[in-house]
């Protein structure tokens, strides 16, 4: 099945959990945070979270700003 | 004299200087800024992870956390919608209920959309944020933001970026009157005069990136900010002189030479 991630569409398993993915994408813990269609879920859910067909993921982190 | 502290929510600081970490020629200079400024808050804006480098050094990783509280931004965002998403993205990255809200109205002047900024602060305040919100320097808009449980008000000097200095000093002079909340300027202040004219208008502290950032020597202008930081600060403080149009001698004008003894 395919999600969304950062804008970018790719394939991902049919048991696919969030941390899966996070981990298939190197992705650290530590200072990042993902929101799944515009709701944010917290890293303590990311092993129970299964991802399904056309979901959109964020994955953010903080940058340079004012 | 010691001043009272600044406290914002439930947060205290003794600098009045917020800085932040945009358009520094380097992380390493950056670092060295903020250690002049004596800030001890900084703001950092929320962007998508780079998926080809993921576990690369971030910007946090530069920051000296000991020192320095973490002020993420909702910079970027159109609409109260996305704001709220970006802040809530922010608190779970970085462990932190503090929140600038920063809505944006219109591409080229980067004025704050005041309809979406209430509308978000309003849903922030109530999933227990401590909401600084970027406004315009209009004292209805900061009244309303008040009223909806902001920890402060963030009226602009001038346009982000602009380096144009306080440019309506009565609008934020009634603000600071009229609120019960710090008031923190955010925006425009390009230079140290700029930074104590602000100071000087009584508001609680200030915000700012590119007066600091965009200087030649940003380490230089960081300790030049905090030193118009702390003089205006201590000129308010102090209560300036009452001006006047005619001339009034600091000498006496009795006991000149060349005078009949009187």
């Amino acid at each position: 099945m395919k999600a969304t991630i950062n804008g970018e569409p790719r394939e991902i398993g049919s048991d696919a959990t969030l941390a899966s993915v996070l981990a298939e994408l190197n992705v650290p813990e530590k200072g990042t945070a993902v929101a799944v269609n515009d709701r944010v879920v917290v890293k303590a859910e990311y092993g129970a979270y299964r991802l399904g067909d056309g979901d959109r993921v964020e994955i953010i982190v903080a940058v340079a700003g004012g | 004299m010691t001043d009272q502290p600044l406290v914002i929510g439930k947060y205290e600081f003794r600098s009045r200087l917020i800085v932040g970490t945009g358009k520094y020629p380097s992380m390493e200079v950056m670092q060295a800024a903020h250690a002049a400024s004596g800030a001890e808050m900084v703001t950092v804006a929320i962007r998508r992870i780079h998926l080809d480098d993921p576990s690369g050094k971030t910007l946090i990783d530069f920051i000296d956390r000991s020192r320095m509280r973490i002020l993420p931004n909702t910079a970027g965002c159109f609409s109260a919608k996305d704001a709220v998403l970006t802040a809530h993205l922010a608190r779970e990255a970085l462990g932190t209920d503090l929140i600038k809200l920063e809505v944006i109205g219109d591409a080229q002047t980067l004025y704050p959309d005041t309809k979406e900024t209430l509308i978000a602060a309003e849903q922030l305040v109530r999933d227990g944020f401590t909401v600084l919100p970027y406004i315009a320097d209009d004292p209805t808009a900061c009244k309303h933001l008040e009223e909806l449980g902001c920890a402060a008000v963030m009226p602009l000097a001038a346009p982000i970026g602009s380096g144009l200095g306080v440019c309506n000093p009565y609008s934020i002079a009634i603000i600071k009157e009229c609120a019960k909340v710090p008031v923190i300027v955010d925006a425009g202040v390009g230079t140290a005069s700029d930074a104590a004219i602000a100071m000087e208008l009584g508001v609680d502290a200030l915000l700012m990136n590119t007066g600091i950032a965009a200087a030649k020597d940003p380490v230089l202008m960081a300790e030049a900010m905090r030193a118009g930081v702390e003089a205006g600060r201590k000129a308010f403080l102090a209560g300036r002189m009452q001006k006047r149009l005619y001339a009034n001698a600091s000498s006496p004008m009795t006991g000149l030479i060349g005078s009949a003894k009187s």
